[in-house]
Order: structure tokens, then sequence, then C-alpha cells
């Protein structure tokens, strides 16, 4: 049994690895395409990796980063592709940014009512997209794409100066937040930065996802749709409920992804509050095969490629372009899908193998002329 | 079959075609040799036309135009099998459907044929001008292989008929020197182990009780009656009870007033040919389809609106007709699978009302099913998938009778699997049955079915059309029945005798 343990860790790790390995490969292959050296980029942004302040950016964003990988995640688990991540993720950065600058009350209270209204913004907006599906069959991809069209259209107009914004500059804002609605930080000093209080919030989801799908009968339910949504059905779940349920959860979590940023440092949501993160979360989420530990990892790691990027545009003598970093995690994203199928299969087979010759060697030894798998 | 087609390769042996030894890496290779091959289920897209449905995919042979309707009406008119190019394809009638799969074939140049259980979804008119076209199709040279389970169809169409048993051949027999028994002989094996079971242990007590139960055929009942007229065969061949329960306008159903009872103790068995409503018939019974009228109560409750999980909760064991569809999740670990289906039950969870699930307690009762049903793996780790089909049965078998079921639904539970196991799960449901487990069992593997019954039922088209003691029928009238030639009362000089004659049974039907 152990000796299945382990192969189960080598074929989860074997996926990631590869694709990495991959991605470098190609973007090497980029690089040399364009007549630049095909190694140096890489040296360059490990570089930057072991400057302190560096990695306080890379841990911040990777936060934020995480939250949304997990909210995709979710809906991964269950076969749902809740590609709305962003769209949820913005209107409930800015709900919450409004109710901020419009709700005083003592900190205790403040803060976690701001997690509530991100949290509950978000599955409201992804809840449209589960209602739609349940009622009317409409698929998850196509209704939260055009949540996303719509959110830019509603945050757009909500934060119109007669309505809730504030012009600061040639800034659309929606105001500043009340202090009590601040969340501080680990303050490691002004040259280095300061780490966002809810980097805690992220790590708490993980574990928290860790332990709902695996230990409940919820999350037990939940996967078991994903895996097979007929042998669930005759399992005695309600397909449309999970539905529902998985895409509530999925756009709650996206809801909190950004408020790591809007309590740690931003303290208001404007046009310069960053977008596409829900996007960047479905590559994370596919390269931590949908497992916290392993979404961790990938958020780090595209965290740093973010953060450490831009300095190749500063390299002496020769610069690189930054976009290097954005070619490299597109090439990941391919290099993901097609390995990750690769090794499963490849996997499945390999067990089949190994018990069918597992059985066959116990049977030999019983001389039991029993049937072997094939 | 799929390695004949290249869609498996072998791992040992040869093939040879004409005379030359080939090895086929895909269908298309199998193809170019002129091995084509009919599926059970048909591979046509409705919102096509019967030529566009033949040209997809070999555009290259004969254009999309005017030459390949040309060699459709020419491979047609050959063969006698009256396919219009024109016609769409949800227009057609399951037998029509089955030529331009035929056609299909033959469009690609195929020179041998393989039909896979081709008559399963056919009535027995449909099944006489199939084997017409198959006997036009041998007089012109080519060579078709027949695989069936029904003895009568083979005996009567078959010019040589081999015979396969648990992956290996069992002998060869000339249909003209060969009997129905001496066919079921071979296939079954004499070393087979009866499934016959020693004493009735029913009782009075009811369990289950399925009135008037009708359902209609998918998508009907919700988008209302006119919506959704079934296909009418184009081409009139459709007869019988088809042509009857289709009048247009009206909403195929695929479970007609269907009324029985099984009370604690019984067994019992549903014969039919596959597509007849067995599925629909067990859908509704755990719950994945409603009823559309008609009530099933489980033990004197009223359980019809109930929903699948309920259902389970309070007892009702469900032994899928596919496991790896319904009955397992194929990449999850062994106790994963074990907790499939009873995830609010103990071992698997604890807490109120089953919140936290407890992997612990799971995995060792998931031992001690491998343990005592004999399920061969090196441990409780490894994925469902990596077991052998008898093995995931024994799983399965294992899973549901833990759970001490007041009701069992078993659908072909000993599809797949190996002699040995076969009888162990047959003395399982014999032991529970003998503590008062009322069992649904739906079975292709007619000895299996009044081994095992202490009451045989016959579903045709949706219906019980008849009932039979399984203590003097024989496989032969079975089948006779389940082809809708008879009906009623099978056997009647032992009808006073059955324990459930209080069933009303609409046999005049």
């Amino acid at each position: 049994m152990k000796k299945f343990d382990r192969e189960r860790v080598l074929l989860a790790v074997a996926g990631p690895v590869i694709a990495l390995v991959a991605a470098i490969l190609l973007t090497s292959v980029v690089l040399i395409a364009s007549g630049k050296n095909p190694f140096e980029p890489y040296a360059l942004m490990l570089e930057q990796a072991g400057f302190s302040d560096v990695q306080v950016l890379i841990v911040n964003q990777a936060s934020m980063y995480y939250l949304a990988a997990l909210a995709v995640a979710v809906g991964f688990r269950m076969n749902l592709f809740n590609i709305g991540v962003d769209g949820q993720y913005r209107l409930a950065a800015m709900m919450t940014a409004v109710v901020g600058a419009h709700v005083a009350l003592p900190s205790f209270l403040q803060v976690p009512l701001l997690l509530l209204v991100g949290a509950f913004t978000g599955a409201f907006w992804a809840g449209i997209a589960g209602l739609l599906k349940v009622t009317r069959g409409v698929s998850e991809v196509v209704a939260t794409i055009m949540l996303n069209a719509i959110a830019t259209s509603v945050i757009g107009y909500l934060t119109l100066d007669n309505i809730f914004g504030v012009q600061v500059g040639n800034n659309n804002t929606t105001g500043e937040m009340n202090e009590s609605g601040w969340v501080p930080g680990i303050d490691l000093g002004p040259e280095t930065g300061e780490i966002y209080g809810l980097v805690f919030l992220a790590v708490l989801m993980g574990v928290a996802y860790w332990v709902v799908l695996n230990r409940t009968r919820f999350g037990f339910d939940l996967r078991a749709t994903g895996e097979s949504e007929t042998a669930a059905a005759a399992s005695g779940v309600d397909a449309k409920k999970m539905v529902l349920a998985a895409m509530l959860i999925s756009g709650g979590v996206a809801g909190l992804s950004g408020l790591p940023l809007l309590l740690g440092d931003a303290h208001t949501y404007s046009l310069s509050f960053p977008t596409g993160l829900g996007f960047t979360g479905i590559t994370i989420a596919l390269l931590g095969r949908n497992n916290p530990g392993g979404i961790a990892f990938a958020a780090l790691l595209i965290a740093f490629l973010d953060k450490a990027s831009p300095a190749l545009d500063y390299a002496t003598p020769v610069a690189y372009e930054k976009e290097i970093a954005t070619i490299m995690q597109g090439l990941i994203v391919f290099a993901v899908v097609i390995s990750y199928e690769a090794v499963r299969q490849w996997g499945l087979r390999r067990q089949q193998k190994r018990v069918g010759a597992e059985l066959a060697a116990e049977a030999g030894n019983n001389n039991s002329k029993k049937e072997v798998a094939a | 079959m799929k390695i004949l087609y290249g869609m498996q390769k072998p791992d040992e042996g040869t093939i040879a075609v004409d005379g030359d030894q080939v090895s086929f890496h895909s269908p298309a290779d199998a193809i170019a040799r002129g091995i084509g091959m009919v599926h059970q289920h048909f591979m046509l897209a409705d919102n096509l036309t019967v030529l566009e449905n033949v040209v997809l995919g070999s555009e290259k042979l004969y254009g999309i135009g005017g030459g390949a309707r040309r060699k459709i009406r020419e491979i047609s008119e050959r063969y006698g099998l009256g396919v219009r190019p024109d016609a769409l394809v949800e227009d057609l009638g399951v037998a029509d459907r089955q030529r331009v799969e035929i056609l299909k074939v033959l469009y690609r140049g195929a020179r041998t044929l393989i039909l896979d259980e081709p008559t399963a979804v056919l009535v027995p008119q449909e099944v006489n001008a199939l084997f017409d076209n198959l006997r036009e199709l041998k007089s012109e040279g080519l060579a078709v292989i027949f695989i069936s389970h029904k003895l009568g169809e083979v005996l009567s169409v078959a010019d040589e008929i081999t015979v396969i048993r648990r992956g290996t051949t069992v002998g060869t027999a000339v249909p003209s020197e060969t009997t129905p028994r001496q066919l079921a002989e071979m296939m079954v094996g004499s070393e087979l182990p009866t499934p016959e079971t020693a004493e009735s242990t029913v009782t009075d007590r009811p369990v289950i009780q399925v009135e008037n139960l009708t359902v209609y055929a998918a998508g009907g009942a919700s988008l209302g009656i006119e919506a959704e007229p079934v296909a009418v065969g184009g081409t009139g061949v459709t007869g019988g009870m088809t042509a009857e329960s289709a009048v247009a306008g009206e909403v195929k159903r695929v479970l007609d007033d269907v009324t029985f009872t099984i009370h604690a103790g019984e067994v019992m068995g549903i014969a039919g040919v596959e597509g007849n409503g067995q599925t629909e018939l067990i859908d509704a019974l755990i719950g994945l389809k409603s009823a559309d009228s008609g009530t099933i109560r489980f033990l004197g409750e009223d359980i019809t609106p109930w929903p699948t999980r309920k259902r389970r909760e309070q007892g009702v064991g469900y032994i899928p007709e596919d496991r790896h569809r319904h009955g397992l999740l194929l990449e999850a670990p062994l106790w994963e699978n074990r907790i499939l289906g009873h995830v609010t039950e103990k071992p698997n969870s604890k807490g109120r009302g089953g919140f936290w699930l407890d992997p612990k307690a799971a995995q060792e009762d998931t031992r001690r099913i491998v343990e005592a049903y004999d399920v061969r793996t090196p441990g409780i780790d490894v994925t469902a998938a990596s077991l052998s089909g008898g093995n995931q049965q024994k799983l399965i078998v294992g899973r549901e009778m833990s759970h001490s079921p007041k009701f069992l639904i078993a659908a072909h539970p000993t599809r797949g699997v190996d002699v040995g196991a076969q009888a162990a799960i047959w003395d399982h449901i014999r032991e529970a049955r003998r503590e008062g487990l009322a069992v649904l069992l739906i079975s292709a593997d007619l000895d299996e079915l009044i081994g095992l019954s202490d009451t045989l039922r016959v579903i045709y088209n949706g219906r019980l059309v008849a009932d039979a003691d399984p203590a003097t029928i024989t496989p032969e009238a079975l089948g006779s029945a389940m082809t809708g030639a008879a009906s009623g009362h099978l056997e009647d000089v032992e009808a006073g005798q059955e324990g459930d004659a209080a069933a009303p049974e609409d046999e005049a039907r």
C-alpha cells in the first residue's frame, strides 16, 4: 500500500514538473528565435527573488492569486468552469470599498462586515450563473463570461461621480475607506515593505478548502459529481443543488480575493485596481492540480514571474522584454493541460498493469487459478 | 471485436485478412483493410441527412455531392437497403438508422462486416428484414460477423457459429446440425454453478409495491405532450407494438402502466431484450427518473416523491447495470468508492446528519469488504479502474450488502464476472433473501433469472407482458415472450401457486 502512495505522489509531481520544464524550454526557444541569450533572463529573474522587497511583493500578490485560484478550483472539482472569477472579484472589491467608505463601525465589526460584503457580492454574481444553469441549462462558461462584461459596466456606472464615485485627480475612485476597516499588515521596515494582514486569510481559506473537500460529506458529494456525474446522481447527489452550491462558494471565494490588497493597501477601488486576477487564477488552479498545496506553489511561482520580470527591462548590459514572463505563463498553461492528461493516462495504465502483475504473482503463490486483472 | 476493428491492440495472437497477416493501430487501418463495424449504439448525427452522415469522415472517396449520392443509391439498390440519401436521420426509425449504419460501412469499401448485437433494438419484423439484408450481402460475397446472445437468431442467420465464453473460444458449430439447447450448453458451460435457490423464503410482507408506474420518453413530459412526437419509421417497417404506442402526437411511454409487488424474501426476476424499459424501471425505482404517473410504495410508505439519497438511506440497495457509469468513481481509490452512495451512513461519516467524513472507519470497512467478498486487489488505495470488472462488481455488491438493504435492485449483478465470483454473488443474494431481502433482478442471463428468481416477469416495450413460474419455465419459452411473441401466463399450469397472485397483473393487454 505504501508503494501506491509513493506512486501517487510521483504522479502528482510529475505533471507539473514536466509542464514547467517544457514551458521553460519553449520559452528559451522563443528567446533563441528572437536572437537573445536563452538562459540569462532566468538568472536575472532568480536574482530578483533574492531581494526582500521583491519577496514581499511576491507574497502579497500570491495571496490574491491563491484566493482567486481556490475559487476556480472549487468549480473545477465538480467540472464547473467558473471563468467569471474576474468579474466576481472586481465587483466584490468595488462593493466592499463602497461599504467601507460609507459605514463606520468599530474595527472588530467593520472588518468582518467587509469580508462578508466581499464574499456575498462574489457569491451573488456567480449565483446568477448558477441559477441560470440549474433552471435554464445555460452553460456556466457562457454565463460567467457575459457576467464579466456586465460587471465591468456595472462598476463603471457605480463609480460615476453622482453615484458612489469620488474623483481623485483623473482617477475614478470609490473614496477612501474608513480606517476601522483597514487591516494592518506585518511591517518589515521601510526598505522592505509590508505583508498584507489578509495573507493569513488566504492560508486559512486553503486549509478550509482542504477540510471541506476531503473531510465532509458535502466535499465528497462535490468531488464525486466532478469525477462522474452519473455515478454521483445514482449515489443520491442532487446535481442541481450541488451546481448552485459550488457556484456560490466559488463566487464567494472569488469575492474575497481582492480584499488583501483593498483592506491592506489600496483602501479604495479605483481605475488602477488590478484586473485579470481571475484569469491568472485559472492558470494557477490548473498548475496546482486543484490541490491547496499545489495551488500555493503555483501562486508563488506566477507571482514570482510577475514581480521579477519588470527588472528584465532595466537589465545591463542587455535588456530583455519583460513580456518573456507573459509568454512563459501562456506556455505553462499549454504544457500543464497536455502533460497532466498524458501523466494521468500513463498513471492509470501503469497502475492497472501493476495491479495485474501483483495479483498474478499472488495467484501464482496460492496456486489459485482465479482470474487476473487485465 | 474491438481488436478486430483496431480499437484495441492484441497482446498476443495474429489476425489475417485474405491470408495476409495484419496489425491494426486504429479503426482507420481496419477500414482500409475492408473491415467495417456497425455498433450497437448508432453513431449518426441526427440533424444531418443520410448523405451527409455517410460521407462524414470519408469525403475523399466520392466527394460530397452527386458522386456520393449516386454511390449511395447504387449500394442501396444492390443490397436492397432502401435508403434515401436525402432523408434527415432524425426522421428515421431505428431499423432505418441501422441500415444507414450498414450502408456507411459498405460505402467505405468494407468486405467484412461486424454487427454488434444488431437485433437488440429491433422488433421481430425488423429483425427479419435485417436478416434479408444480411443474406443479400452474403450472396454478394461479403463476410458478416454477427454477434448476438440470442440463440434463435444466430441459428437462423449464420453459416457457422463460434461460441465465445469468458474470452476464449469454446467451440464452433454448424447451425443445421445444432439445436438451441446444445448451443446454450456451449455458451453456459457444463461446469457452471447453477444459480438455483433451494427453498422458497417468500413471505407475505410486501416491501416494494409499484402501481401503474408510467414514465414518458426523456423530455416528453416536461416539454408538453405535443412537443415531442416519436419518430415513426419512415418506410413503414415499424410494426406491431411500436407502431401502436407511437401514435402520432403522443409521447412514447418507456414504462407503461407497470404494476408489481415484491415481498420480503422474494426475488422477482425481469426478463426482456435490452432497451425495453428495464433501465427506466431501475431509474424510477432508485429515483433518478421521476414517475410521470403511478406510485411506488416502500414498506407501505409512498416514496414516489423521495429523492435518491433518501431512498438509499432508507434501505434501497442498488447494483447498477453499468457499473462504470453509475456504480463507481473509476479514478478514486477503492475506499472512496466504498463511501459512494452511502456517504451519509455509518461507517463512512459521523457527526450530526453525517456531516463529517470518517475516512479511517471507511478504510477499515473497505478492508473488511475486500476480505469478505474476495475482491482481488493489492490494497484499498488503488483506483477502481485498475481492478478487473469482476472485482469491481464484487466491491459494489459488498458495499450494497454492507448496509443491510431491505430492497435490492440488482441489474445484471454477474455481468462480466468470472465463474467463482458469480457463484459468490449469487450466494450473497440468496443469503440476504433468506433474511428477508426483497430483490428486483434484471438480467440478460436467462439461466440466472430462472435459477435465482421466485417469480418472473417479462418486460416488452415498457410493459410487463407476461409472467412465469421459474420452477417450470424454460429459457426458450422465456425467450419467445421477450420478443413479444407470447404474453400472459407462461406455463399456466403452475399459475395459481405463485406467491403474488394477489398483485393485479393485467395480462390481457
